[in-house]
C-alpha cells in the first residue's frame, strides 16, 4: 500500500475556508467555513434548495467550489484527490443498485470497486439487518431495504470521513437505531461524519452548519464571477 | 486492478442475466444483413460484391445499438458516482466499460460473421481478412462510442445524438475494414489496411478514455 493511501485511512481534521458555491446559475452560499475534528459530527441545515446536497458533493470531490477550499489536516484536498477519495464514504440520494444483482453481489462489487475485496458479505450486511437477504435480487427489495443496502457500504471498509446525504429517508425505527449505532461506533473510532439531516438519528455532541448564514452578497456578483 | 476487473465482471454478469444488449446486438446484426438479399436480389455475384461492405455497415450499426446505455444506467442509479470515487482512475474505468461493451456486442458479432458471410456469398478467400479487420475494428467502435456516450450523458434522446456524433468518426474504420477484405481478393493482401486499422486502434486506445473521462467528470459535477 502506498504511503499516501495509508495516511488517508487515519483520522484527521476536515475543514473548509471561505467557500463559495454555485449550482448552474444559482448562487448557493458564500464565505462558508467549518472545522470538523476527528470523532465529530457536522449536521447541515437549511431549507430545500439551499445547497446541502451540493456542499456534500463538493466535499466528496465532485467538482470544485468557485472559491475557497477544503482541507484535511490542513492540506488542500484538491492537491491529492486520490488520497481524499480513499478516505471517504459518500452515500448520496441514489442507492446504486442493479435490479438483476443480489444483495451480496452488489456489496461484493462495491467492495472490489473500492479496492478492498470482501471475503464475507454477511459481516457487512449484519449491522443494518440485511444478512437474511444476502441472496435476494435487488429488484425485490423495498425502498427502506434499498437504503439499508446503500448504507451497508459504510461497513465494507474503514474510511475516516462519512458524507451522508439524507441517510434516514425511508428507514424504519429499527434501521434508524442501527444506523445511529453505526455512526456512534464510527465516531468512537475517531471517524467523522457529515449529514444533511439528522431526523430520527441519535447523535450527541453535534456541530450544526446553517447554510442560510452564508448568503451571497450583492457586491460579490460582478467582481468575482463576472456576472 | 481489482476495481477494473470488478467493473468488467459486473457488466458481463448483468449482460448474461438480463440477456438484453448482447443478444440484441448480434440478432440485429444477423437480421439486418439478412435484409440485403431481399432488398437487392439474390444474384450470387451481386451479393458477393457487396458482402464485405454490408457486414461492416451492419456490424457498425449493431455496435451503436447499446451505446447510449454504456454509462446511462450507471449514471441513473448512482453507480457512476461510486466508480468516480473508487481508487481506479476514471480513464481506466472507461476502458473497463469499453472492454465489457466490446465483449457483449463486438465479440458475438465477430462470432456470427462467418455465418452471415456464408448467407451473403462472400468469397471464402476474403473471410480471414474480413474477420481480422473486424477483430481490430470493432474495439475501435467501442472506444469511439465511449467518448460519444459520455458526452451525451444526461441529454434527452441521447441515443440519437450519440449516433450522430459517433458515426462520422467511424467512417475511416469502415473504409479500411472493407478495404482489407476487398484487397484479399486482388493482388494486395490487405496488410496495409489492417495496419491502418491498427493505427486507428492505437490512436483511440489512449485518447477516447481521456475524452470520455473528462466528459464524465463534467457530468458528475
Amino acid at each position: 500500500m502506498p504511503p499516501s493511501t495509508m495516511a488517508a485511512r487515519t483520522q484527521g481534521h476536515f475543514s473548509a475556508s471561505k467557500l463559495d458555491a454555485v449550482r448552474g446559475e444559482k448562487k448557493l452560499f458564500s464565505g462558508l467555513d467549518f472545522n470538523l475534528p476527528p470523532g465529530g459530527a457536522l449536521v447541515l441545515t437549511g431549507p430545500n434548495g439551499s445547497g446541502k446536497s451540493s456542499l456534500l458533493r463538493l466535499m466528496a470531490g465532485f467538482g470544485r467550489p468557485v472559491a475557497g477550499h477544503f482541507a484535511w489536516n490542513g492540506a488542500d484536498i484538491a492537491r491529492d484527490a486520490e488520497a481524499h477519495r480513499a478516505r471517504l464514504h459518500y452515500v448520496g440520494h441514489q442507492d446504486g443498485l442493479k435490479p438483476a444483482l443480489t444483495v451480496a453481489e452488489t456489496l461484493r462489487f462495491w467492495a472490489a470497486l473500492a479496492g478492498s475485496p470482501l471475503a464475507d458479505p454477511a459481516a457487512a450486511l449484519a449491522p443494518l439487518g440485511l444478512a437474511g437477504l444476502a441472496q435476494t435480487p435487488c429488484r425485490f427489495l423495498s425502498s427502506g431495504q434499498r437504503r439499508r443496502l446503500a448504507l451497508s457500504r459504510l461497513s465494507v471498509r474503514f474510511a475516516p470521513l462519512w458524507l451522508l446525504d439524507e441517510p434516514a429517508v425511508g428507514l424504519d425505527l429499527a434501521a434508524l437505531a442501527a444506523l445511529s449505532a453505526l455512526i456512534a461506533r464510527h465516531r468512537a473510532a475517531g471517524g467523522s461524519v457529515v449529514l444533511s439531516t439528522h431526523q430520527g438519528i441519535e447523535l450527541d455532541r453535534t456541530l450544526t452548519l446553517s447554510l442560510a448564514d452564508f448568503p451571497w452578497l450583492r457586491s460579490q456578483d460582478h467582481t468575482e464571477l463576472g456576472w | 486492478m481489482s476495481s477494473f476487473t470488478a467493473i468488467v465482471r459486473r457488466d458481463l454478469r448483468l449482460a448474461f442475466r438480463q440477456g438484453g444488449d448482447g443478444a440484441m446486438a448480434v440478432m440485429f446484426f444477423v437480421l439486418a444483413a439478412l435484409l440485403f438479399p431481399f432488398g437487392i436480389g439474390p444474384e450470387p455475384e451481386l451479393l458477393a460484391r457487396v458482402a464485405a461492405g454490408v457486414i461492416w455497415v451492419t456490424a457498425l450499426l449493431a455496435a451503436l445499438l447499446a451505446l447510449d446505455r454504456m454509462f446511462m444506467t450507471d449514471w441513473d442509479d448512482g453507480t457512476l458516482e461510486l466508480i468516480r470515487l473508487s481508487p481506479l482512475p476514471l480513464e481506466l474505468a472507461v476502458l473497463a466499460k469499453c472492454l465489457s461493451h466490446w465483449l457483449v456486442t463486438g465479440l458475438p458479432v465477430l462470432a456470427a460473421t462467418p455465418l452471415v458471410a456464408l448467407m451473403l456469398r462472400l468469397d471464402p478467400s476474403s473471410l480471414p481478412m474480413l474477420m481480422a479487420g473486424l477483430a481490430i475494428g470493432t474495439p475501435v467502435l467501442s472506444l469511439f462510442g465511449s467518448a460519444g456516450a459520455a458526452l451525451t450523458l444526461g441529454a434527452r434522446r441521447g441515443g440519437v445524438l450519440v449516433s450522430l456524433l459517433v458515426l462520422p468518426l467511424e467512417i475511416p474504420v469502415l473504409i479500411f475494414g472493407v478495404g482489407a477484405a476487398d484487397a484479399a481478393l486482388s493482388a494486395g493482401a490487405g496488410a496495409a489496411q489492417l495496419a491502418i486499422l491498427g493505427a486507428l486502434f492505437a490512436f483511440a486506445l489512449p485518447l477516447c478514455p481521456l475524452a470520455a473521462a473528462a466528459a464524465l467528470r463534467q457530468a458528475l459535477e
